[in-house]
């Protein structure tokens, strides 16, 4: 077990390493002690892209697992339910009525939305009448639906499409060294998580266990979607939508690991990064030397591996 | 490809009143169609009439185009899948169009694709989404078989991998980001090229036509499979023939105004309450004229009163969604 994490460890570095050495400015591992310019582009650009890569695809899809935990449901995550909707739409808001807020204010007002958005899913889940796994992604996608519908109309009222085109598609190529430090937090919300992942773990049992094994729910509940909102206001913030990151990832680590929150955090974490780093390489390498977002790249390769899930004769999702 | 084998038909709302006759329903909305359509065309005419009169006829159009390829689509999918919550767009066959359109620029070069002309760009096209959605469809059907909400979630989540794949391919077309962006978000109401109007409303014509032949079975088809086979109907050429009139019609109506996820769910579910009759040769009618009062009166209201134009798309998504939302919490048993 323990080789094996050193073993995922070792393939994150070399992803990390990867993503110094890809981009239009040459820029060689070894030319980092020796070449001022590359030093200088590594530190100022590459370098706070790869962090800002690393943390936001391990925050999300930890935020992903842990909503998953919330719902007892395998098919949500931030953006099947409505948080990252939310989060834009708190965050076209504050844009309206203060655009020179700071970035703080943008990130909490948004937050709150987030939270707000998250809040209403999971009240809309609960007076369903049909208890069906499927149903709750698919509500979720469509208050996901209604609350862009309003973002969409304000912003085309005010003028605002372009800026709601901008944080619509999680986009990392704006990543420099003074604007991506907010992510830090994210990172220590990860890490938060990973601290009382044994209570999200009984949480996920459904409530009449955890409640009889002594866990306080209604608090284990609520501390999990502000960490979810939390991360999905700066996320949403300071990069912009990463869809599909908190859905496939748990899902897969899931069904190699099962469902015990401190043995698999770890991997959730480490995987989510990997496949955020992944498809940002890959989008900078597709059109070189021309950039697709890793948005658009996590689009088209969460949709084919969530319907692969979906499809799947054996059923992962009971 | 029944979906729900259950009758989705609730009971009928109760008859009552002067207006309890589908005739006399379809004599009601079908005034109210053409008042609609005469305000619009006549609201605040002033300055070169010639002009103002070509374009508004034009927009009209357009909106009824629209308001039939997009509601009787929805109809028919309706109808044959047995459920009144499918509908193609939500299925994702709008955004299979769309990537059609993008693949086709991709991959063959402009000067080929102009050669065809608009026309003949068109009707490549549709015929690609024709072959392609009989196919995606026969096969999703075939191996969901009969839940519901993973028959949805997957047609949801198939439009989300094709709007995906065609943003992704646009931007590799062109790195300027935002006019793509736009171009996919929502649906524009402005009047489309005249010769696609024609051709439009000619295959709408044609359409029209095999339709209403076929009125009489498409009754026996909507109670679903076993007892339209039992009563004799080819179940599996009938369902061949209308999904690819479906594709057809969505084709028409993206290639007119652009995607609109929700307003044939939203015009198809008023249908079923408006009507006040199960029979197609009501619903037909109904749908296509609840939907140009839709249009052409969402049009008036937010255009002329309100002075937002071009955010129809918009609110309609939004009653859409929430209706579908309501329909999902509510309404559909499985």
């Amino acid at each position: 077990m323990k080789m094996n994490l050193f073993a995922g460890l070792a393939v994150m570095l070399a992803l990390m390493a990867g993503s110094l050495c890809v981009g239009p400015g040459n820029v060689t591992l070894s030319g980092l002690w020796t070449n001022a310019e590359m030093r200088d582009i590594a530190l100022i650009s590459r370098v706070p892209r790869t962090l800002a890569l690393m943390l936001a695809g391990c925050a999300m899809s930890v935020s992903g697992l842990i909503l998953q935990m919330l719902t007892q449901n395998r098919f949500v995550e931030p953006t099947l339910a409505g948080t990252t909707q939310s989060a834009s739409l708190g965050l076209l808001l504050v844009t309206l009525i203060s655009p020179s807020a700071p970035v703080i204010t943008k990130m909490a007002v948004s937050t709150l939305f987030a939270l707000a958005g998250t809040l209403l899913f999971m009240l809309l889940i609960q007076r369903m009448r049909i208890r069906s796994a499927l149903l709750v992604p698919l509500s979720g996608m469509m208050l996901g639906a209604v609350f862009s519908a309003i973002t969409t109309f304000l912003a085309m009222q005010f003028d605002l499409l372009q800026s709601l085109g901008g944080w619509a598609s999680g986009d990392f190529s704006g990543v420099m060294q003074g604007r991506y430090e907010l992510l830090w937090s994210v990172g220590g919300l990860t890490l938060l998580a990973m601290l009382i992942a044994d209570r999200f773990t009984l949480a996920g049992m459904g409530r009449d266990i955890s409640v009889n094994s002594g866990l306080n729910y209604p608090r284990v509940m609520l501390t999990g979607m502000t960490i979810i909102a939390l991360v999905c206001g700066v996320v949403v913030v300071v990069i912009g939508v990463l869809p599909f990151v908190g859905l496939i990832v748990p899902n897969i680590v899931s069904m190699a690991m099962g469902d015990n929150l401190r043995r698999s955090l770890p991997w959730v974490t480490m995987c989510g990064g990997g496949l955020v780093v992944l498809c940002d390489i890959a989008g900078r390498l597709i059109g070189y030397p021309f950039e697709v977002p890793a948005s658009a790249m996590l689009g088209v390769v969460g949709a084919v591996i969530f319907l692969t899930l979906l499809l799947r004769k054996k059923r992962h999702a009971r | 490809m029944p979906v729900n084998t259950r009758p989705i038909h609730p009971a009928l709302p109760r008859a009552s009143g002067r207006f309890a006759s589908p005739n006399r329903r379809l004599l009601l909305l079908t005034m109210l169609a053409l008042a609609v359509m005469a305000i619009y065309m006549t609201l605040n005419l002033s300055g070169n009439l010639r002009y103002i009169l070509l374009h508004r006829g034009q927009v009209l159009a357009t909106l009824l185009l629209v308001a039939f390829a997009s509601g009787v689509a929805a109809l028919l999918f309706q109808t044959v899948t047995h459920n009144r919550i499918l509908t193609p767009s939500i299925m994702g066959m709008e955004s299979l169009f769309i990537l059609i359109q993008t693949l086709a620029l991709f991959f063959i070069d402009a000067d080929a694709l102009n050669s065809l002309g608009t026309v003949g760009k068109f009707v490549c096209e549709s015929l690609l989404l024709v072959i392609f959605s009989v196919l995606l469809y026969r096969w999703l059907f075939a191996s969901v078989g009969v839940d519901l909400h993973r028959v949805l979630l997957a047609g949801l989540v198939s439009g989300t991998l094709f709007n995906s794949l065609s943003s992704l391919m646009q931007r590799l077309l062109s790195p300027g980001e935002f006019a793509i962006l736009q171009g996919r978000m929502f649906a524009t109401f402005t009047r489309a090229a005249p010769e696609v109007l024609a051709l439009a409303a000619a295959i709408v014509l044609v359409i029209t036509l095999i339709i209403w032949r076929m009125r009489h079975q498409l009754d026996v088809v909507a109670l679903g499979r076993d007892d339209a086979v039992s009563l004799g109907v080819c179940w599996r050429q009938k369902t061949l023939v209308l999904l690819i009139l479906i594709a057809v019609l969505v084709a028409i109506s993206t290639a007119l105004v652009g995607p609109l996820t929700f307003f044939g769910l939203l015009v198809a579910n008023l249908t079923w309450q408006l009507a006040g009759s199960h029979r197609h040769q009501y619903l037909l009618p109904v749908v296509v004229l609840t939907g140009i009062v839709t249009l052409v009166g969402g049009q008036l209201i937010l255009e002329r009163l309100l002075h937002m134009s071009g955010s129809l798309s918009v609110v309609i998504e939004f009653t859409g969604g929430g209706l579908f939302l309501y329909l999902l919490i509510n309404k559909v048993r499985v």
